[in-house]
């Protein structure tokens, strides 16, 4: 593909499709331009299919996905036609009627939905498709002798919503969705209304009338609502009560258990022996209160998925070469000894030794490198990499779950369920001593009023445990996290949930990965020596870059300025470089065995990435690519030693870097290289095990370990939709450097928390005052319950945004 | 004053179909998804000839 000279557009045109501007010469249609070839299939399909509305949906915005032509190829898909892949993949499977659930990334806006809800326009045998935004899935239905599941998937491809199809879609049906909190919050709701319906008569004087007469039946009924409300709503605050009884510790849902039983219990004796009304409305009304501040606390981002492991990035199926012919098979099935095919953009599951072709393995979602790797027939090449150009053949030598870098994954660590000492110990620990001191009172209460009037010792014991309930308390913590959760969010710094701030805030300890955390995955730094380029040269060497699709050669090209001369006599030798003819002048570009001759190699030293390039006969020189470190990174650390952190770095890489690193993170920084997955999370567990809390900052399938490992694992990437490992936060890498401000920030929502554990402790004061004296009524519950509830949950909300706005965390970022 | 407790039953009738309904919804799925209802009810149905996608 070449083409003259480029014409310099005035104002660059912006794509009909995507809404980016175009770079080189725009492609039309109808007179709408176009930013590639792509991008107008799009269109053309849409228009043929009367689909335009997708593009009038959204004012002033282009809702389109660039999407690279040539990118799916025909026959990619049919492996999922087998009826293998079927079972696992369909959720409903009938004669007639096939359903699956494909997650879509690329969603992004309410035409995203139109058109995906659109499906059975663009494919006669989809019936119906239906869109999940908020998690990004469209559950797609259709009849499986009209199309099939290979058919969908390439469609949905073809119009850039390619669904995420690996080998964790494979592994297990996704379990049913938790009602639980919804129901449980409802019919605490209807119970909570009726029951206060039925205590009107006590809260009103004139209902006195009312309540000797039916008394007994108001009670009765409210008994009936009271019961689910016990049985089914709170059932959750009993059992972990009764849990951590039995591991014999107290938590917060401790006293909580001791103060509605007890609410309950004196309540059914008054109603039963008639002497009063009892408590149920108050019963109800607290279980509703509290389990909005569970619900509130559940509330997390659907979309984005925390607990991804490597088969989230692994392909379902690999082409395996057998007795010379093709064979697709799924991944799983890959054992030592075969031969596999990998193309271009491809994934290499297991590692194997490379047999044939060249090979440029992509490394960067396994370690962050941006540069891929060159590898030669006979060496080996780890699960994870992803080859960039020619097809390759390999032999496997390892289990996909015994490689170098999935057998980070048999490590225990991964096996049990992360626990945070986060909120849970915090509000705990309170806990604690609120029962002590409850049960203290109670006892003194009981102590003082025995010897002087036995009814009024009972009442006052009651009143004490049942004034005791922490509900307020239960509610600050789950209100003031999930505020602050929603606020980080607003910045691109995505928490997993409520327990993963408050780890933050307690945190004395920041490692960082190198590779992708700290530098930037997509930009190299380009240095050149040798002797010096003038304009002429460079325009020589871009002449002949511009026909290399290799990915340094393109970085090369991007990174050089002079106009482009035409080339003659181009030539591209597989894994070595390129050459051409300019001006007469034979330019070599490539590898140092290539291009490299002469004065040349004397240049270079170490081990970094390196292009060689030589002019004639005799001229030459070698561009090194080295990480490019993110903006601010200085000003981050030097934020962080402010606050008194720990930093330590750790790098898979050589330490052509230390110098720089030690200058970044002074002296007292731990700077370790050459460290294997395993080497990570071994070095996270012995910090932990000197005391310390450990947040671990890491981008790559490499860091997983350390991240699972560490106390709060952050994962930087630079599109919160697309691949992270698991961990406990998703940082956008546009905040990165901000991130010693959203520590501060944890720091200060935590004291709002202990603020309004003040406030509820001053209704609790209150309410023991009144519960000792004896004073202590159904209306006085009634009243005191719901404002201490609301005012707290006042407290927590107003607080954490007060502080946001002070921080300027509140206005979104773009 | 005997109606009230005829009252009360009937209220109470009332307000548990209102529950069973609720529970019915949560469990039909409806509160999954609280956003994308918003955004289709606001598509035209452009093309009449178009299956039927009221029909689930």
């Amino acid at each position: 593909m070449r083409r003259s000279a480029t014409t310099l557009v005035e104002e660059k045109e912006h794509c009909y499709h995507c809404g980016d501007e175009c770079q080189s010469v725009p492609v039309y249609t109808q007179e709408k331009a176009f930013c590639c070839t792509g991008c107008q299939a799009v269109y053309e399909l849409l228009y043929a299919n009367n689909l335009c509305t997708y593009y009038n949906l959204e004012a002033g915005e282009k809702p389109g996905v660039t999407v690279a032509a040539g990118d799916v190829q025909a026959n990619q898909f049919v492996y999922l036609d087998e009826a293998a892949t079927l079972n696992q993949l369909l959720t409903f499977q009938s004669d007639t009627l096939h359903k699956v659930l494909f997650q879509i990334p690329n969603m992004h806006c309410s035409s995203c939905i139109w058109l995906l809800e659109n499906l059975f326009k663009l494919d006669q045998g989809v019936v119906e498709s239906r869109v999940n935004f908020p998690r990004k899935e469209v559950s797609v239905s259709y009849h499986p002798k009209k199309t099939k599941l290979s058919h969908i998937v390439t469609l949905l491809h073809k119009i850039g919503y390619g669904p995420t199809l690996n080998l964790s879609t494979l592994s297990g049906k996704k379990q049913k969705r938790d009602f639980g909190i919804n129901l449980k919050l409802g019919l605490a709701g209807f119970c909570f209304g009726n029951t206060m319906l039925l205590s009107f008569p006590e809260y009103f004087a004139f209902g006195e009338e009312v309540k000797q007469q039916f008394g007994s039946f108001f009670g009765w009924v409210s008994i009936v609502l009271a019961l689910p409300v016990l049985l089914y709503s709170a059932r959750g605050f009993f059992e972990s009560a009764w849990q951590s009884l039995k591991q014999r510790h107290i938590n917060l849902d401790t006293p909580i258990s001791l103060g509605l039983a007890s609410l309950f219990c004196v309540s059914l004796y008054d109603i039963f022996m008639e002497t009063g009304p009892g408590y149920l409305d108050s019963f109800t009304g607290l279980v509703f209160f509290m389990l909005i501040g569970k619900y509130v606390q559940k509330t997390t981002y659907d979309a984005l998925a925390f607990d991804r492991d490597y088969k989230a990035y692994f392909p379902i199926s690999v082409t395996v070469l057998e007795k010379g012919a093709e064979n697709v098979i799924a991944v799983k099935e890959l054992a030592p000894g075969k031969r596999i095919r990998i193309r271009n953009q491809e994934l290499v599951p297991a590692d194997a030794i490379l047999l044939r072709g060249s090979a440029f393995i992509d490394y960067s979602f396994v370690s962050g490198e941006s540069a891929p790797v060159l590898k030669v027939a006979g060496e080996i090449i780890y699960a994870g990499g992803r080859q960039v150009g020619e097809s390759i053949e390999l032999e496997v030598i390892k289990d996909v779950s015994q490689s170098y870098l999935t057998q980070l994954w048999n490590n225990d660590v991964f096996r049990k369920e992360k626990s945070y000492f986060g909120v849970g110990t915090y509000a705990d620990k309170v806990g604690g001593y609120f029962i002590t001191v409850t049960l203290l009172i109670a006892a003194g209460a009981l102590v003082y009023w025995v010897p002087r009037d036995l009814d009024m010792a009972i009442k006052a014991f009651t009143s004490v445990l049942v004034i005791a309930c922490p509900c307020a308390l239960s509610l600050s913590a789950p209100f003031t996290l999930s505020n602050a959760l929603r606020i980080f969010g607003g910045q691109k710094f995505y928490l997993k949930n409520g327990d993963v701030a408050e780890t933050l805030a307690k945190a004395d300890t920041i490692v960082f990965d190198k590779t992708g955390t700290l530098t930037e995955s997509t930009q190299t730094d380009i240095t050149y020596q040798g002797d010096a380029l003038s304009t002429e040269d460079e325009s020589r060497l871009r002449a002949v870059l511009q026909h290399s699709t290799h990915p340094l050669s393109q970085g090369l090209y991007q990174f050089l300025k002079a106009p482009v001369k035409a080339v003659s006599q181009y030539q591209e030798i597989s894994g070595e470089g390129v050459q051409g003819l300019v001006d007469g002048v034979l330019v070599k570009v490539g590898s140092r065995s290539y291009a490299g001759g002469g004065q040349q190699a004397k240049l270079a030293t170490g081990l970094a990435t390196r292009v060689y390039v030589q002019l004639g006969e005799d001229r030459g020189g070698v561009f090194t690519f080295s990480n490019h470190y993110r903006e601010g990174l200085p000003q981050l650390v030097q934020e962080l030693h402010n606050q008194g952190k720990k930093l330590a770095v750790l790098s898979g890489d050589n330490d052509a870097e230390r110098e720089n690193l030690q200058r970044i993170f002074g002296p007292e920084a731990t700077l370790r290289f050459h460290q294997s997955p395993g080497d990570k999370l071994a070095y996270i567990e012995q910090l932990k095990t000197e005391g310390h809390k450990v947040i671990m900052v890491g981008d790559g399938l490499n860091d997983a370990g350390a991240l699972q490992m560490s106390d709060a694992g952050i994962s930087v990437t630079n599109s919160v939709n697309g691949f992270s490992p698991g961990c406990d936060a998703i940082l956008d890498a546009g905040s990165f450097t901000q991130l010693a401000h959203f520590l501060r920030f944890s720091r200060r929502a935590l004291h709002v928390i202990l603020g309004s554990f003040m406030v509820s402790f001053v209704y609790n004061i209150i309410g023991l005052s009144m519960a000792v004296t004896g004073l202590f009524t159904p209306v006085v519950s009634a009243i005191l319950m719901p404002i201490s509830s609301l005012s707290v949950i006042l407290c927590s909300v107003l607080g954490v945004r007060y502080v946001a706005l002070r921080m300027g965390l509140l206005q979104p970022k773009k | 004053m005997t109606i009230i407790y005829l009252l009360i039953g009937i209220s109470l009738t009332v307000a548990a179909l209102f529950l069973s309904s609720f529970v019915w919804a949560v469990r039909s799925g409806q509160y999954e998804d609280d956003y994308t209802p918003s955004v289709r009810i606001l598509f035209d149905e452009e093309t009449p000839s178009a299956p039927d996608r009221e029909k689930r």
